[in-house]
């Protein structure tokens, strides 16, 4: 972690929701015990499934929502009871955009622009995220890549030194991810603490500088991407991909350590830590049936591992 | 207050030196105004919005004039006939209007990125109470004017009564459209609001007095915000005097709807 104070330092985060009509009005506990924190000048990832608390550790963080337990300093004060000059400094683009349909994009840019007493220049912010392209008309007319851009928009033109922003790459086209994902490394660069929540293994190892892993409710994981991704007890190789007959699933005392797929007939992929003594007893497997694969590949551990490692299943 | 005391010091980050970083919150009362500004923007452009403020009271209004319907209340229809449909006008935009904008801004999530915008929670219902006085106060050129046109001689002494009331009036309305909003689905609150303006303006004694409704009537009729307003804004125009009775009905349910309010309104 860099050296510098946090940005945001969540500790024991607690929330429960409810009371829930379909479980007797008995309340559900969706967060057990976040911690994390944030830095200046870095992007922060909190890497979950769907519905494993990303959006609700956000929300409390921003002051949405009042935390149960645990404790959150967002710039050193607590978000709940957050003045306009502490929200000032802090730019939020949520996960469903909260953003007004019959309003033009530009209108509102410049609306929320007037919540701020020195605002970025909204035409060259609208310019840098392409919003210009569709100005004049309402935004219930945008695809979902052009609200998210506007969302984001809308959460940097204050100038913020901290930005949260919820699955921001969600609905987004090859051409917005690339002005998103463009952004996103500026803001860093520029010295932002950048906050955003993602289940796609593939943003997080793109972008992150730091990821936890939330999963129930916990912050069970973190690390740099290189860090979780380190194998300490193997000889580094975590995949093992071959091709060969349809339906030859490995017998139960064979590697049972490793977790065995087969997502197109006759393609299967192994996981887990692998070894040469592995490698040899599938050989010798294969030869007693007198199978031969026609491609056999290796891969070392990725963020997929660490994620099957610590929930015992995929994220997606 | 200070905004850095107590914030860590840390090293000036390279977007600092930019101007990229350094977001600080306009005045409060730029941000309400503005925001004020903005909504009643948004209300006067939405055409079923105006259909409500305006085109609906100008139709009870005319109506009033020409049939012989308040006949019984006063020596001139116009004279009693414009205090009542002020009293209408109220009602569309504090509670009808402004109650399903807010509720679809709560479906859309736009009320929760506002409140963590310097805007805030606060500064939210602030600028609506605004939105809502500046669409009154369109409402009351454009049919106070008509009215005129008419032949409406307000009383002069009842003008100050009157804004009172219309503000009191306007606070209760808003706070009970909020309530709506706030804790019914967008679709709900659509039907319940318009719904509720309806019997409110055909039976809850905002055109027709309260008194003229039947005995065993007018004594629940006359405890609602609706026969408070019309009724005083009638004594106030027509007769020249403060009613002190629908005063206090008025300030009664803007105090408890504000309370409920403030309980139950859900943001999300």
């Amino acid at each position: 972690m860099p050296t510098t104070p946090s940005a945001l330092v969540i500790d024991g985060l607690i929330k429960d929701f409810g009371p829930v009509g379909s479980l007797d009005g008995r309340m559900v506990r969706v967060l057990d015990g976040v911690s994390l924190s944030a830095a200046h000048g870095a992007v922060t990832v909190l890497l979950g499934a769907n519905g494993a608390g990303k959006t609700t550790t956000l929300e409390c963080a921003q002051g949405l929502q009042r935390a149960d337990g645990g404790t959150i300093r967002l710039l050193g004060e607590d978000p709940h009871r957050a003045s306009p000059h502490l929200r000032a400094r802090v730019g939020v683009m949520l996960q469903d955009g909260g953003l007004p349909p019959s309003v033009r994009p530009l209108a509102l840019l410049r609306h929320v622009a007037s919540m701020y007493s020195s605002p970025l220049p909204v035409d060259a912010l609208a310019e840098r995220l392409g919003l210009d392209e569709f100005g004049a008309v309402s935004i219930r007319r945008l695809s979902g890549g052009q609200k998210q851009r506007l969302a984001l928009a809308c959460a940097l033109v204050g100038r913020p030194e901290v930005v949260f922003l919820d699955e921001p790459s969600a609905g987004l086209d090859p051409q917005s991810r690339t002005i998103v994902f463009d952004l996103i490394n500026e803001l860093r660069a520029d010295g932002l603490a950048v906050i955003l929540t993602t289940h796609l293994l593939d943003d997080a190892q793109k972008l992150a500088d730091y990821v936890y892993i939330i999963e129930s409710g916990r912050t069970v994981a973190e690390g740099t991407v290189a860090e979780l991704t380190a194998d300490t007890d193997t000889d580094g190789m975590r995949e093992l991909r071959f091709d060969t007959v349809p339906g030859l699933m490995l017998p139960a005392d064979l590697l049972p350590h490793l977790h065995q797929r087969e997502p197109e007939p006759g393609q299967y992929v192994l996981r887990g830590a692998l070894t040469a003594d592995d490698v040899a007893q599938l050989a010798t497997w294969w030869a007693s049936l007198g199978v031969m694969p026609t491609a056999i590949a290796m891969a070392p551990r990725s963020l997929e591992d660490v994620f099957l490692d610590i929930s015992g299943r995929s994220i997606r | 207050m200070s905004t850095r005391a107590g914030v860590p010091s840390r090293p000036a980050a390279p977007g600092e030196a930019q101007g990229i970083i350094g977001g600080s919150a306009a005045p409060l009362p730029t941000r309400v105004l503005r925001h004020g500004a903005y909504e009643a923007l948004a209300m006067l452009r939405n055409g079923e919005q105006l259909v409500l403020a305006i085109v609906l009271p100008l139709l009870a209004l005319t109506g009033l004039v020409l049939t012989p319907l308040l006949d019984a209340y006063g020596s001139s229809r116009i004279d009693v006939a414009a205090p009542g449909v002020l009293a209408l006008c109220t009602m569309s935009t504090a509670f009808t209007g402004q109650g399903i904008a807010t509720g679809f801004d709560r479906r859309y999530g736009v009320l929760r990125f506002l409140s963590t915008t310097p805007l805030g929670r606060s500064g939210l219902i602030l600028g609506k109470a605004v939105a809502v006085a500046v669409v009154l106060a369109v409402q009351l050129v454009v049919i106070g004017g008509t009215a005129a046109l008419m032949g409406w001689s307000p009383r002069p002494e009842g003008i100050l009564p009157a804004a009172l009331l219309l503000l009191i009036g306007s606070a209760a309305f808003t706070a009970l459209g909020l309530l709506v909003a706030g804790t019914l689905r967008p679709e709900a609150t659509l039907a319940v609001t318009n719904l509720v303006w309806i019997l409110l303006a055909a039976a809850g004694g905002v055109i027709i007095p309260a008194a003229a409704l039947p005995a065993a009537a007018e004594p629940f009729v006359a405890v609602l915000p609706s026969a408070a307003l019309g009724d005083g804004l009638r004594h106030a125009l027509a007769d020249g005097f403060l009613d002190p009775i629908a005063c206090l009905v008025l300030l009664a349910w803007a105090a408890l709807a504000s309370l409920a309010a403030i309980r139950w309104f859900k943001w999300s």
